[in-house]
């Protein structure tokens, strides 16, 4: 059985379409990458696969084994056996190579021919393609395996949690983390998920906020785009662990996008760490060279994930 | 059991049927549809909207009905609900509002055809479908039960949501339903205290996609904290701020598209 070797599996659910869920997958990724682990990412959404491209590997294709499919690598274990060395903590050692454990993916992107293919599938196909990627795919030993699902709570959705409950143990399962906007209109979506969870008996591990206000990199005048408080609230109502909110970045959207590592202006401070002060661009080469999990470091929502994931892990290993 | 495809039927006293739709979730579609239907409204057309989101039905938080149940006319058909002109229906009025509905395929079928031919519309010119994300089963069968007089594809100009958008324009073109353009949703952000202009998703990605893809772009609306505190509000910003730059663009997009597929 593929799962055997898994030693944790995290859902990341949303009821709300647009939220962020990939992005939250993506960078809780990495940072439990930074922090020694080894991460696998399975992203069950069939119609819109986002993951291969947020990690940049879109244009690779999967290697068949005698067992199975083999995982998409993001990037190798470094300095290590990725694993962690007691404290688990991330060598800052300011811009040589960072201490972080393996990271690989399976997607339904890297089986389309063509990028711009639609999969217009119906109800049955969608349950049997999630089956076949919970049990046809060599995962091997991983700490993590992070499920990215698509918004709502239907076929993909109902298919995963059968089979995952059927598949993996219970002490496997440590439960879904859910995304949301602070606007209303995502809130009502969510709550439905909420319920959901509740009703298959999914662990709610916390509740993230995304897209909570943008700070104007001009006058630092923060404008909450999305309202907000939405998601706090929420979390108070239902009472389900709020983890945070993370504000919008669109250094990250520029790093995932075109590569180039995260910069600010001169004085930027988040979380009390000064972010990287070189508000002047590098030259294309040097902006874009590295490993993703690199330039993440340089990203102002990475200090606010590895406080998250802190708190995930000690939650989740205690 | 009759086998194969469906055949499409009209609605009965519906004219014009517009699809608003992106396959990428949250870039507007709800929010888009909601102001088009309203400015269509406006404009003296005669609208109705139906939201086809099962999962994460939006029209009845947009439109301030949340919690309304709508009654049922004499042959046991659903009397869509009223709200700033405009006549509305979706399954959000019909479930409660914090249940999920994990539904698979087969049952989302059978509540789309309810939705789509058992509510009793008065005569309207216009009838306005707020698409879930994804191409799955509730765009399938839409596409194959009535005849869409074209659709309107939403996206932010980011990458990641035009690549799941051109999915959207791919199915539309599968099932032989027309474009009638794309609409570039949250593009500039102004900020309100030093006017420094920010596109936070990506400077005109629709745009270009548009070019290269030879499809109209309908319209360009900006990123601005009023239209998503108005839309929480229950009150979408045609209706809050009908003389503001954002509702003028609505009203332009209406009149574009209105052009196209001969409204009156």
């Amino acid at each position: 059985m593929s799962l055997k070797d898994v030693k944790h599996i995290v859902l990341v659910l949303s009821g709300k379409g647009g939220v962020g869920k990939s992005s939250v997958t993506t960078q809780l990724a990495l940072t439990l990458s930074l922090k020694g682990h080894s991460v696998g990412v399975l992203d069950v959404d069939l119609t819109g696969p986002s993951i291969p491209r947020f990690f940049g590997i879109e244009n690779e294709k999967v290697r068949q084994a005698p067992g199975g499919w083999i995982p998409v690598p993001v990037h190798a274990a470094q300095n290590g056996h990725g694993r962690t060395n007691g404290n688990g903590d991330a060598a800052h050692t300011n811009g040589l190579a960072k201490v972080h454990g393996s990271l690989a993916c399976m997607s339904l992107g890297f089986l389309l021919g063509d990028r711009g293919d639609a999969v217009v599938w119906r109800g049955p196909k969608k349950t049997a393609m999630v089956r076949q990627f919970l049990s046809d795919v060599l995962w091997g030993s991983l700490d993590y395996l992070l499920i990215d699902t698509p918004p709502g709570t239907s076929d993909e959705h109902i298919s995963l949690v059968e089979t995952l409950l059927k598949e993996a143990t219970l002490e496997q399962m440590a439960g879904a983390v859910i995304v949301t906007t602070p606007q209303a209109i995502s809130i009502s979506d969510v709550k439905k998920e909420i319920n959901f969870c509740r009703k298959t008996g999914v662990n709610i591990l916390g509740v993230i906020e995304n897209m909570a206000g943008f700070v104007c990199p001009n006058c630092s005048e923060c404008t909450n785009v999305f309202s907000k408080g939405g998601g706090q609230v929420m979390a108070q109502e239902f009472d389900v662990p709020f983890m945070g909110s993370l504000p919008i970045d669109p250094m990250f959207i520029r790093l995932i996008e075109e590569g180039k590592k995260p910069v600010y202006p001169e004085g930027t401070v988040i979380d009390g760490q000064a972010m990287q002060t070189n508000g002047h661009a590098d030259s294309d080469e040097a902006e874009t060279a590295g490993l993703l999990v690199e330039k993440y470091t340089a990203c102002s929502l990475y200090p606010l994930f590895d406080g998250m994931v802190t708190q995930l892990l000690s939650k989740i290993e205690p | 059991m009759k086998r194969g495809l469906p055949e499409k039927r009209p609605i009965t006293n519906v004219g014009k049927v517009i699809a608003v739709s992106s396959a990428k979730g949250g870039v507007g579609k709800s929010t888009v549809a909601v102001n088009l239907a309203l400015a269509a409204a406006r404009q003296g057309i005669t609208t109705g909207i139906l939201d086809t989101d099962i999962y994460g039905p939006s029209i009845p938080t947009l439109l301030n009905l949340e919690g309304m149940e709508p009654d049922l006319d004499p042959n046991n058909r659903l009397l869509p609900l009223t709200a700033y002109g405009v006549k509305a229906m979706s399954i959000g009025f019909l479930i409660p509002q914090d249940s999920p509905v994990a539904w698979r395929g087969l049952m989302v079928q059978k509540a789309m055809n309810q939705l789509l031919f058992e509510v009793s519309w008065p005569k309207l010119d216009l009838l306005i479908l707020d698409m879930p994300p994804g191409t799955g089963d509730v765009q399938l069968t839409i596409t194959q039960s009535i005849e869409l007089a074209g659709a309107v594809i939403v996206s932010t100009p980011q990458d990641l949501a035009l690549r799941d958008a051109v999915r959207g324009v791919d199915l539309f073109k599968k099932v032989g339903v027309s474009i009638l353009g794309m609409v570039q949703n949250m593009s500039t952000f102004t900020c309100t205290n030093c006017g420094h202009h920010h596109d936070i998703f990506g400077l005109d990605g629709v745009r270009k996609k548009c070019d290269q893809l030879g499809i109209k772009l309908l319209g360009d609306i900006p990123l601005h904290a009023r239209i998503c505190h108005d839309a929480d509000a229950g009150k979408p910003t045609v209706v809050a701020d009908p003389d503001g730059p954002q509702a003028q663009a609505f009203h332009e997009l209406i009149k574009a598209v209105g052009k196209t597929v001969g409204l009156p």
